[in-house]
């Protein structure tokens, strides 16, 4: 008997970051916990519900160690989701997963001491309220040539110019080619389900919106060569005509 | 100073040796000096399309390496006395061209030559980056059809990021040179029309050379083809992009368009 695949849609993966506490442990490891429990007896639940990373980068341990620190965490209710900066050869499968590539943010503020006996501080001034952040978009003056892949994660994407077979674009928001767009797009990448794709000319190889892809094969052969945007509705692909 | 101009196409076999060879002899005709190099290391043709075969001493690679002077490669022409010839090693590999070796070569001859030609070789590879490297002008050569314009884009996309023009902020100037272009064929719709190739790669025209057997004739008896026979349809397209390329504003004709009476009755054959 053949499998047959009654489900033609395909799975969907998706990239997302988020924001984790990272923890880097000192030598020796008795003390940096004496540390950690002061901060937490000052704060409850300081690291509940926080997702932490343990940072060993630097640090000279063998698994068993590492095994035993993060143990002694987890009896503290500090939940390690993964270690970053690990030798492979400390890591085990029973031990959470290696990450990689972490990005510095601002550094998570540390529960206030109690300010009993003390002398009253000056309050900090109240930080001017950032201002409202413009929504970023690129804007391409030039064709898009075989071959090259522009990648903008941040916002929409605009090609004044076509977008050539064998050439991609992928924007985190939308798409807009004022030209012909015969290589592919791929739209709301960073999972923007409501991003949109426009052009002049369809004539793409692959055209894809947070995920949800169509290749040339897919598209109705009627839009070839039209203006069109298209759009997601659900998991539907949407098209409609912009001339 | 002279001005070095790369021919390139990304794909094989769309004309690009054979089109350095024509547009060489043509810019030398007007008695500027002219150096067509051969930059197909290991698999050379350009001594071939301009006679010279029997010839080659030393090669490029010779030069890059120090086992010989610029001077002794240097192959002049026998029926120009401004057109030169450097020729590429057969027997060696592109691995043999240095970035600094090629630099030094092209510097050396854009002090002793007007116009530079490098013969890229196809592909997009260490050969093909090289020859672009140091170019002012690019003339990317292209066919009609499908496979042949998205190399050319691919190549069109390096020359706008891999050159010393485009690492400095410059644009590199960018001519297409329509070649093996069949009138016939592009009316009954066989082959992409001028106009859907200049809308794909979106860069100035210099010339349509159209499809014929003299250019075959021409390298089979050694010879560019603007020397072959000068009166040819393929030589006057060569010659007028070498008017191009010397900026003058000439409008390009494309072939079989303008058809006179008898084309009109007997231009088509009956299936």
């Amino acid at each position: 008997m053949t499998n047959v695949l009654t489900q033609p849609r395909p799975i969907r993966l998706k990239g997302r970051s988020f924001l984790a506490l990272a923890l880097t442990p000192e030598f020796p490891f008795e003390d940096w916990l004496v540390r950690l429990d002061d901060l937490a007896s000052r704060s409850a639940g300081f690291f509940m519900r926080r997702p932490a990373v343990l940072d060993v980068s630097g640090l000279e341990i063998d698994r068993a160690q590492l095994r035993d620190l993060v143990g002694k965490l987890g009896a503290r209710n500090v939940r390690i989701m993964g270690i970053e900066g690990a030798r492979p050869s400390m890591l085990s499968p029973d031990l959470p997963p290696a990450l990689s590539d972490g990005r510095a943010t601002a550094d998570i503020e540390e529960p206030a001491p109690d300010e009993t006996g003390k002398t009253a501080a000056p309050p900090p001034p109240p930080a001017a309220p950032p201002p409202p952040k413009a929504p970023s978009s690129l804007v391409v003056t030039q064709p898009v040539r075989s071959g090259q892949s522009l990648i903008f994660t941040e916002g929409d994407v605009t090609i004044i110019g076509s977008v050539a077979s064998g050439a991609e674009v992928i924007a985190g928001g939308s798409i807009h080619v004022y030209g012909t767009l015969r290589g592919r797009a791929l739209a709301g990448t960073m999972g923007n389900a409501s991003a949109r794709i426009f052009c002049r000319k369809l004539e793409a190889e692959l055209v894809a919106i947070d995920g949800f892809y169509k290749t040339a094969e897919d598209l109705e052969p009627e839009l070839h060569g039209k203006a069109v945007q298209l759009w997601l509705e659900g998991d539907t692909f949407k098209v409609g005509s912009l001339a | 100073m002279g001005k070095v101009i790369v021919v390139t196409s990304g794909k094989g076999g769309v004309g690009k040796t054979t089109s350095s060879a024509a547009l060489g002899a043509a810019l030398a005709r007007n008695g500027e000096k002219v150096v067509v190099v051969d930059f197909d290391v290991g698999l050379r043709n350009l001594d071939l399309v301009m006679g010279a075969e029997r010839r080659v001493v030393y090669d490029l690679v010779n030069v890059i390496q120090g086992e010989a002077k610029l001077t002794q490669a240097l192959i002049r022409d026998k029926r120009l006395e401004t057109l030169y010839l450097l020729p590429a090693s057969q027997t060696r590999d592109k691995d043999n061209l240095t970035a600094e070796g090629v630099e030094k070569v092209i510097g050396a001859l854009k002090q002793a030559f007007d116009w530079v030609i490098c013969d890229s070789p196809a592909g997009i590879e260490r050969g093909a980056t090289l020859a672009m490297r140091h170019a002012d002008v690019a003339i990317v050569v292209t066919n009609p059809e499908v496979s042949s314009v998205r190399d050319s884009d691919r190549i069109i996309g390096l020359l706008d990021s891999k050159t010393l023009k485009a690492e400095s902020g410059e644009r590199m100037e960018k001519h297409l040179l329509l070649t093996r272009y069949d009138p016939l064929r592009a009316e009954r719709g066989d082959m992409l029309k001028v106009d859907d190739v200049l809308e794909i790669l979106s860069i100035p025209l210099l010339g349509i050379v159209p499809e014929s057997m003299d250019v075959l004739r021409a390298s089979n008896v050694g010879s560019p083809v603007t020397l072959a026979d000068e009166r040819s349809a393929p030589a006057v397209a060569y010659f007028e992009a070498a008017r191009r390329l010397r900026g003058e504003a000439l409008p390009v004709a494309v072939p079989g368009e303008k058809r006179g009476f008898f084309g009109k009755f007997f231009g088509r054959k009956a299936a």
